[in-house]
């Protein structure tokens, strides 16, 4: 699984460098952002705009990622595409998550909620 | 004038993983919409990991066979495999689970039937000797639906 990180302005902003996040690569992204999170800034924006689909494994490890963050650190979603929209929706995740339409737009709000 | 095609592949995750991509791409060239064919693949990849994950777990792996009637209202998909039963004989009810819970708590499972059933306008489940047999029916608008 292939993920790119960079920090600015205190946001550590990782990128899906993927088409999918389907069961067959549910568990070795939520080990590889559990190793590119490790010790990193309060924020995180996960870039999701080059995945086109998302199974609800790939939904349950982007919980997980969340959860691995821990207490005082968050996980913000950008750029979702339209199938991966639809799923987070029908399953209300859009409720837990912060989403933004693009990176920028969520890269705009540059606040970490205590 | 229904149109109907079957196929098979092994329950792996990376052969269900094109086996669906297939069925959905044969869908969109008969003419189910864009937006609908979307719908089908999100509520068939659920399907298709849950026999790979449930029906041949602690066995051989054996086959997922799908077939796929579509008529210019419904499409309707059956998928059947040589594994266990469903637990109780009963599918799982997908019911939404409570996310007003705190981080620890969150569900990072338990999402698939809701995908199912929220996507899919009718589920049927049958077990026979043959195995299980699970059926998906969809309401669809055609797309320029082929004069037969």
């Amino acid at each position: 699984m292939s993920l790119t990180s960079t920090t600015a302005d205190g946001t550590q902003i990782v990128t899906v460098n993927a088409e999918r996040i389907d069961a067959a690569m549910a568990i070795q992204f939520k080990e590889d952002m559990r190793s590119t999170t490790e010790n990193g800034p309060d924020r995180v924006i996960l870039d999701l705009s080059e995945v086109k689909f998302i199974d609800s494994s790939g939904l349950g490890a982007i919980v997980a990622a969340m959860k691995q963050l821990g207490q005082g650190r968050k996980l913000d979603l950008a750029g979702l595409t339209p199938m991966v929209d639809k799923v987070f929706r029908l399953t209300r995740m859009d409720t837990v998550f912060d989403l933004y339409p693009s990176l920028p737009d969520a890269q705009a709000v540059n606040r970490v909620e205590s | 004038m229904v149109d109907s095609f079957s196929c098979s592949f092994t329950a792996t995750e990376l052969d269900a993983r094109t086996g669906v991509q297939d069925v959905v791409n044969r869908l969109r060239e008969m003419g189910v919409p864009e937006a609908r064919a979307d719908e089908v693949q999100i509520a068939l990849t659920e399907a298709v990991n849950n026999v790979v994950e449930h029906a041949y777990a602690g066995m051989d792996v054996g086959d997922v066979r799908i077939r796929c009637n579509l008529d210019p209202e419904q499409l309707w998909i059956s998928i059947g495999d040589a594994g266990v039963p469903f637990k109780d004989g009963q599918l799982p009810a997908g019911t939404r689970q409570d996310l007003n819970v705190s981080l620890e708590e969150l569900p990072e499972g338990g999402f698939g039937w809701l995908l199912i059933r929220e996507l899919a306008t009718d589920v049927q489940y049958e077990r026979n000797d043959a195995g299980n047999n699970l059926s998906l029916r969809f309401e669809i608008q055609m797309r320029n639906a082929k004069p037969a």
